[in-house]
């Protein structure tokens, strides 16, 4: 190891900055290097430490035994919790003793190691050059321009596959952002939860949703795997709530009046800013709450943004009463649902 | 002989199938006496009729309770949350006012006025007959946005805010979601059948008692409120290694 003394090899820069180089702090002893007492205490230090260490290594094996792994979750955490204790103060011990041996009573010289030049030496680079020229001679590749542009073309070319595997990423979306499986005469059905099945359908009917309910909805046929993308794709687009409001309290745009039942309204539960879930529904406020990013929709105003950051109103369903009294979709929903995106206003 | 005996079977197999039907859907509130309502009707003209009025009508400061059945009131006046003690964003629980014979007067009171959800029977709310699986779906579907995934709670708009289920009882578990108190939508029995919310309470009862075997549950607020933590204390800890690791022994 060369040592150096440190050169001023930044001056120029230095002085156009307007500041000296100030070089190392000066050097300056530990208490340890002079004081044998104090040499003795933290030699005990780092001793204690790694005591603390042994003593953690045998706790581990101990509570490994005292506290079996057994059925109840109680026994899971008081073994991960007491096991993991005697690990962490093993390996803690360790490291802490080392730095404290390092920083205390290791030998304090401070030194400069200066880089190796990037190049190498002349001698090297003349036996490369060499070769590369011996490489050049025997394959001939300088003096055959036609295996040399082949293999160029073919190398070039190598790579288009890879590209094109990019295509089985899923199909193009089409227009499947634009359409839902809401559709005239749908039936609204309860959300079973997971995945939709036909044999969990349950419609609802108007006057099952009284003043103050709410309701999460799917369209009926859903969990129909034949006539449908994967339910849960289709889940992903067509969730809806259902709430009933007391009439007199909607405040309707007179083109949307038969778009509702009796106080009875749907709108799209895909948040119009990111597509989280917007479910928090306050039944006295009438205030819709996205739990992602606070957006707040009031649903006495067609679910118009009154905080946060969607831009969007959420899309309503339509809705009517077929003739056994179930509620029933009008048609799908008049807008893309989810988050707004270019194309939004140019299907 | 044969023909007689195939008749009296079948006509036990309807009759009992019948009887089974009618037993299950005619469930009915217990009884209350003249004398519990007149008792209730004292109380409620001393500690609700201020806001709630003379006769639960209404006023400026209070619904009317006609019509909001004795489920309400055993959950408003079980829990604390009436009478109100002021005004806020929302009625918070506190240690109830009334032992439990008031509130059942009470109870009887408001359930006279007009038909409404009664107090849930017990068969409803033996969570040891519910399914905790099938409740945990119905939860995630309808109760875990704002409740949170184990029941946590969380916050609502403006100061409002869902409460932790972690010390409810079975009985106010059920009741709000058959009455929806303050901000929280209605679960009627069309929606949730009295089995749906037995199999919610049992996953309730799930998911709160279980220790967590993770350590330390930060309140179970999820992926937040951990983020916090460990960016704060986790990496605050590991600067301070660091530069206790760089600085000069003295």
């Amino acid at each position: 190891m060369t040592s150096k003394e440190h050169s001023g090899g930044g001056s120029q820069l230095e002085e156009l900055n307007g500041f000296t180089n100030p070089g190392l702090p000066e050097h300056k002893p530990r208490l340890t290097d002079s004081d044998p007492k104090a040499q003795k205490v933290a030699e005990r230090q780092v001793a204690l430490w790694f005591l603390l260490s042994m003593i953690g290594t045998i706790w581990f094996i101990v509570a490994y035994f005292l506290f079996p792994l057994e059925e109840s979750m109680q026994s899971i955490r008081l073994h991960t919790a007491f096991v993991g204790l005697g690990a962490a103060l093993a390996m803690f011990g360790i490291g802490i003793g080392a730095v404290l041996w390092a920083k205390n009573l290791m030998s304090d010289h401070e030194g400069i190691d200066e880089r190796h030049d990037i190049n190498g030496s002349e001698e090297d680079q003349a036996i490369a050059l060499e070769i590369l020229h011996q490489a050049n001679e025997e394959s001939g590749i300088g003096r055959r321009p036609l295996i040399r542009n082949t293999l160029i073309a073919a190398l070039a070319i190598a790579p288009l596959p890879a590209v094109l595997v990019f295509r089985d990423l899923g199909p193009l979306p089409g227009d499947s952002l634009f359409h839902t499986l809401w559709d005239k005469g749908v039936r609204l059905i309860r959300d079973p939860g997971g995945i939709p099945s036909p044999e969990s359908e349950r419609p609802i009917r108007a006057d099952e949703v009284t003043i103050g309910s709410a309701y999460h909805v799917l369209p009926s046929g859903i969990g129909d795997h034949e006539n449908t993308d994967h339910p849960i794709n289709e889940k992903a687009k067509a969730a809806v709530l259902l709430m009933r409001i007391d009439p007199k309290e909607l405040n309707e745009d007179p083109a949307r009046k038969d778009w509702s039942h009796d106080g009875i309204v749907a709108y799209s539960k895909i948040c119009t800013h990111v597509g989280c879930p917007v479910a928090l529904y306050e039944q006295q406020t009438h205030h819709l709450l996205c739990p992602c990013h606070q957006s707040t929709f009031d649903v006495k105003e067609h679910c118009k943004v009154i905080f946060g950051p969607a831009k969007r109103p959420l899309p309503q369903l339509p809705i009517t009463v077929d003739s056994e009294g179930y509620l029933v979709a009008q048609s799908d929903f008049p807008e893309p649902v989810g988050p707004t995106f270019w194309e939004i206003n140019h299907p | 002989m044969a023909l007689v005996v195939l008749l009296l079977v079948g006509l036990l197999l309807t009759g009992g199938a019948y009887a089974l039907f009618t037993q299950t859907s005619s469930a009915k509130a217990t009884t209350a006496s003249a004398s519990d309502v007149d008792a209730g009707k004292k109380l409620f003209a001393a500690n609700c009729a201020t806001c709630h009025g003379m006769n639960a009508e209404g006023t400026r400061n209070g619904p009317s309770l006609i019509g909001v059945g004795a489920a309400a009131v055993d959950f408003q006046v079980g829990t604390g949350r009436m009478p109100l003690q002021a005004n806020g964003p929302q009625a918070p629980e506190k240690e109830p006012q009334f032992d439990d014979e008031q509130t059942a007067q009470l109870a009887a009171y408001v359930a006279s006025l007009g038909p409404g959800p009664a107090i849930p029977e017990d068969e409803y709310l033996d969570a040891s007959k519910g399914d905790p699986a099938a409740g945990g779906g119905l939860f995630r579907t309808n109760c875990a946005m704002c409740h949170n995934v184990v029941g946590a709670g969380g916050a609502l708009t403006r100061g409002k805010f869902a409460p932790n289920l972690a010390d409810v009882s079975d009985k106010h578990l059920y009741e709000a979601m058959q009455t929806g108190p303050q901000n929280m939508p209605i679960f009627n029995d069309a929606n949730l059948t009295p089995e749906d919310k037995r199999d919610v309470i049992a996953y309730v009862n799930e998911v709160t008692e279980n220790p967590s075997p993770g350590g330390f549950k930060l309140g179970s607020l999820g992926p937040v409120a951990e983020g916090l933590f460990i960016w704060f204390f986790g990496l605050g800890a590991v600067i301070a290694i660091t530069v206790w690791l760089s600085s000069r022994a003295k």
